[in-house]
């Protein structure tokens, strides 16, 4: 009973949290709201019995890749949404597109899966079994992403350097 | 043991000597063209006497096959040679004449642009004609008929650069093709009834059938395809129009090609098939009727016209007229010496015309010439004697060959003969027109006044494709050089003698040349039934042939009569009274008119044929098909493409928010077809 | 107890979220961010389905994914900048000079 109604509660916290997203105008007020969706989705995660999954989620996600975005609105001073002309196959194909694609994986899922149920903390991830499986049955994946990181890392610097100075050796 | 002849040479060095000049007599000088030219014909005609020496002691037909041409099932068609008398007295007369005509060429032809060219397709002529009559089989036969046909095209149109002799050799080549068409279907049947065109085996092939008496049935039909082949190639009703104008092409090439060799192939193909004929006695009487009327028709044409070439041209069509009379008749060999003597004395005829033309200037109008024959002696006197022959006046050779046609004629109705005496009587009165015309009375012309000024044709005119004007601004009207003269002198010794061989029983003779082609149209005549005019006068002296001789005596002297009536009545309108042709021309008004526009049947076949053909084939096949089907098809894929692209290109916007609509709606598809999929 | 299908839909919920905020955001770092939203809602799934049938390499692949995820953000981000940069606006409509 418990785990119904800690679920339905962060759950709608989720979802309010993306409407909210969408709703807003300014960047940042979209960009808190993530950080909401993402705590949110960490303590679902939890319920599931992902702790360290949980706790990755809060560190990495709402703790880094949030703030990232945060400095770079603040970086380039974003403001309002201006209201420009948009386009007419966003609205005309992609809203019904989605739409449609949601209800019916929606409806497949919910015939599919019938009963079943979860109980809370059904798939214990303790740090150890993860760590244990990253680096015995997943290491290639696991090492492959860290030069993923480390090419992300290079791209980033050089994308973002100014353009006319040496890597940002030279300060104005 | 068949002694090795090697008969495949006699065709293949002309072949050789055109290929020669063809193909780099361009860089020779004009001596070493025409060596090469006159070697490889007299090549030939050394060869075919040779062969003619050692021929008694063959066994005819002597077949030589060269090599396996084409083997497709059953059927099976060589480059195999076939001579039997027919074959030597044709192969004589082509390749004596043609050589003949080759050494007059060239003088006639020295100066004049694409000399070289000029003899290249002259010894191609060669080749193609000895093809023709050396095949042992109706295939190659039809690849030495198709091959003069382009040779004649090609000569024709030799000064291709004046539209009137392109045009003419495009009709010539167009009107044979025609007849083509009716020679292949022959052809066509006998493959499908006989399974092979080997002349012996097609001829073994039918021995055992009896005649078709019915007038319709195989041979029938092959027969008078055959016939509408032949009328194409000889220049018979309905398809003659085209040898008139081909007499745009220089003169030697009319005397070889349409008088003495090529336009008597359709002849000899009959002859060669009368085993088939033989045994159509509908489709030999199509022969005769067309034969008859083309001999009357032309000759009634060759009255009014004023062109020396055009007469003779005329006058070729009348006498081949002539030879399919007798084959339609049944008289092959008679149609054979007939073909034999008018070669002499047509070729002489159009060698002589071409001196005149020569001599006076490039002049063609017999209205600007007369009283030549004190300027032109040796050109007057060989003229005469053809002039004499062709009339059929005794002893030259014309009068022979002719008298046996209409004897023979006769003998199967007395129309063909009536009619062909008529003809007889109006050919020579056109020839003794012709005589009269350019040899007797005052000079009408102006090539004598021309011997000081250089006239504005001056100088021999080099360049290809035209006309070399033979006035050489030097003194006017002038004899033939040598090299042109001796021909002439050949063939005139030729018509005067070249019928003795042929002498009747009736004269007195022994009519050794139709006894030599016996083998030839009577060994196979055994099947054939019911037709009168297989019965040789030759054989045998017996009573009831005494009475024949005393008729046939009656009716020589009938022509002979008929002959001399054309010669007084050209005399007195042409040499006495020259002004009264005039006058009868006025008096007939329209029918002279009529006449002289050849009964306007060119126009009346451009009227039927010709401009519907062209117009229907700019509408239909220009416009319907070619543009608004293949151009369109095309214009249209390429208009459709760039319609497609033009409104698939709106795609890319450059608009992110698009594309993301796209992707959207793409991946709900994708989801929507997999759902779809898993749950069928 | 709760029923698995309950979690994936709210998964999906937020996955048709992140598309309607693509599709209808102006501003390229809003867009970037509902990107972010549709990766959560498929690691939530990923989670619910590990748990479901007791395979921990469902975690193991959200784990993956973020981390990806980070990477993307990180490239992203200073592509943004660099756009900024040269077209100094961060109106995704007013960026369209790849249109034919």
């Amino acid at each position: 009973m418990t785990h119904l109604i800690i679920f339905l509660l962060f759950g709608a916290l989720c979802v309010a949290g993306a409407v909210n997203l969408l709703v807003q105008r300014h960047p940042i007020n979209s960009a808190l709201s993530l950080v909401v969706v993402m705590g949110s989705l960490a303590v679902e995660y939890l319920l599931l019995g992902a702790e360290f999954v949980a706790a990755v989620q809060v560190i990495v996600y709402a703790g880094a890749i949030m703030v990232l975005f945060v400095f770079v609105i603040m970086l380039l001073n974003a403001g309002e949404e201006e209201r420009t002309k948009g386009s007419r196959v966003a609205m005309l194909f992609g809203i019904p597109g989605m739409l449609v694609g949601s209800v019916l994986v929606g409806w497949l899922l919910i015939e599919r899966t019938g009963n079943q149920t979860v109980s809370a903390g059904a798939l214990p991830g303790a740090p150890r079994t993860i760590g244990w499986l990253l680096f015995h049955n997943f290491l290639l994946p696991f090492e492959v992403t860290s030069i993923l990181v480390l090419i992300a890392i290079m791209g980033a610097v050089v994308l973002a350097s100014h353009p006319d100075s040496d890597q940002g050796k030279k300060e104005s | 043991m068949t002694p090795d002849l090697h008969l495949w040479l006699i065709p293949v060095l002309p072949l050789v000597g055109a290929a020669v000049n063809g193909l780099f007599g361009k860089k020779f000088p004009r001596q070493a063209v025409a060596g090469v030219a006159l070697l490889f014909s007299g090549a030939a005609f050394a060869l075919a006497l040779l062969v003619a020496s050692r021929f008694s002691s063959l066994t005819t037909p002597h077949v030589e096959v060269l090599a396996t041409w084409i083997r497709a099932g059953k059927f099976q068609a060589d480059f195999s040679f076939f001579l039997d008398q027919l074959s030597l007295v044709m192969l004589l007369v082509v390749t004596g004449v043609g050589f003949l005509i080759h050494i007059y060429s060239v003088g006639y032809m020295w100066e004049e642009g694409g000399f070289y060219r000029f003899f290249s397709y002259l010894n191609l002529f060669m080749f193609f004609m000895l093809t023709l009559v050396l095949a042992s089989n109706y295939l190659l036969m039809f690849i030495g008929w198709e091959g003069v046909g382009l040779a004649s095209y090609l000569l024709i149109g030799f000064w291709f650069t004046k539209d009137s002799a392109a045009a003419a050799g495009k009709k010539a080549f167009i009107v044979n093709r025609i007849g083509d068409f009716g020679f292949l279907i022959a052809l066509f049947l006998l493959i499908k009834h006989f399974g092979t065109l080997n002349f012996d085996q097609v001829f073994q092939g039918i021995a055992p059938m009896g005649a078709e008496t019915g007038g319709a049935g195989l041979l029938t039909a092959v027969g008078v395809l055959l016939m509408v082949g032949a009328a194409g190639k000889s220049a018979q009703i309905p398809l003659y129009v085209w040898l008139p104008d081909a007499m745009e092409g220089p003169t030697p090439v009319s005397a070889l090609i349409h008088a003495a060799t090529m336009v008597t192939a359709g002849v000899y193909m009959v002859a060669r098939s009368h085993v088939i004929f033989e045994r159509a006695p509908m489709a030999m009487t199509v022969v005769a009727i067309v034969g008859t009327l083309t001999a009357l028709f032309a000759a009634t044409i060759g009255i009014t016209q004023t062109d020396i070439k055009k007469v003779l041209a005329y006058s070729t069509v009348s006498q081949l007229g002539y030879m399919f009379i007798a084959c339609g008749v049944g008289a092959f060999s008679a149609a054979i010496f007939h073909l034999m003597t008018h070669a002499f004395f047509k070729g002489l005829l159009f060698l002589a015309a071409g001196s005149v033309i020569h001599a006076v200037g490039g002049e063609q109008d017999m209205r600007q010439m007369g009283g030549l024959r004190t300027k032109i002696p040796w050109t007057f006197w060989t003229m005469t004697i053809a002039t004499f022959a062709i009339a059929g006046i005794p002893p030259f050779a014309g009068f022979f060959s002719k008298d046996e046609i209409l004897w023979r004629a006769y003998q199967a109705s007395w129309v063909y003969w009536f009619i062909g005496l008529f003809t007889a009587f109006v050919t020579s009165f056109y020839m003794f027109r012709l005589w009269f015309m350019t040899f007797f009375g005052e000079y009408r012309g102006a090539a004598e006044s021309s011997h000081h000024e250089v006239d504005e044709l001056g100088h021999a005119d080099m360049r290809v494709g035209v006309p070399a004007p033979h006035g050489h601004g030097h003194g006017g009207i002038h004899e033939s050089p040598r090299l042109m003269v001796v021909p002439l002198v050949v063939l005139a010794v030729l018509s005067f003698i070249g019928g003795w061989i042929g002498v009747p029983g009736a004269l007195g003779g022994s009519n050794r040349f139709e006894k030599f082609l016996g083998p030839v149209f009577h060994a196979t005549a055994a099947g054939a039934e019911g037709h009168r005019g297989t019965i040789t006068e030759g054989e045998g002296e017996g009573p009831e042939s005494q009475a024949g001789h005393a008729t046939e005596l009656i009716f020589t002297g009938i022509s002979v009569f008929a002959g001399l009536l054309g010669f007084l009545l050209a005399w007195q309108l042409y040499y006495r009274n020259p002004l009264l042709p005039q006058q009868i021309a006025a008096g007939l008004g329209g029918l002279y008119q009529a006449v002289l526009h050849k009964y306007y049947i060119d126009e009346l076949y451009a009227a039927l044929f010709v401009k519907p053909l062209i117009a229907g084939s700019a509408l239909i096949l220009w416009h319907g098909i070619d543009q608004d089907v293949i151009d369109a098809a095309l214009d249209n894929s390429a208009h459709g493409a760039r319609e497609v692209s033009d409104s698939v290109r709106h795609m890319q916007s450059g608009n992110l928010r698009s594309y993301a609509g796209w992707v959207a709606a793409g991946a709900a598809v994708v989801i929507a077809y997999m759902i779809w999929m898993g749950t069928r | 107890m709760v029923p698995i299908s309950y979690y994936l839909v709210l998964s999906g919920i937020l996955f048709a979220c992140g598309v309607t905020g693509f599709l209808i955001k102006r501003n390229i770092i809003s867009i970037f961010m509902s990107i972010e939203l549709m990766l959560n809602g498929v690691n939530l799934s990923f989670v619910a389905f590990a748990a479901q049938w007791h395979a921990l390499s469902g975690q193991i692949f959200v784990f993956f994914v973020m981390v990806v995820a980070a990477a993307e953000a990180a490239v992203g981000l200073a592509i943004i900048i660099a756009v900024y940069r040269t077209r100094e606006t961060l109106n995704v409509d007013q960026v369209d000079l790849l249109k034919l």
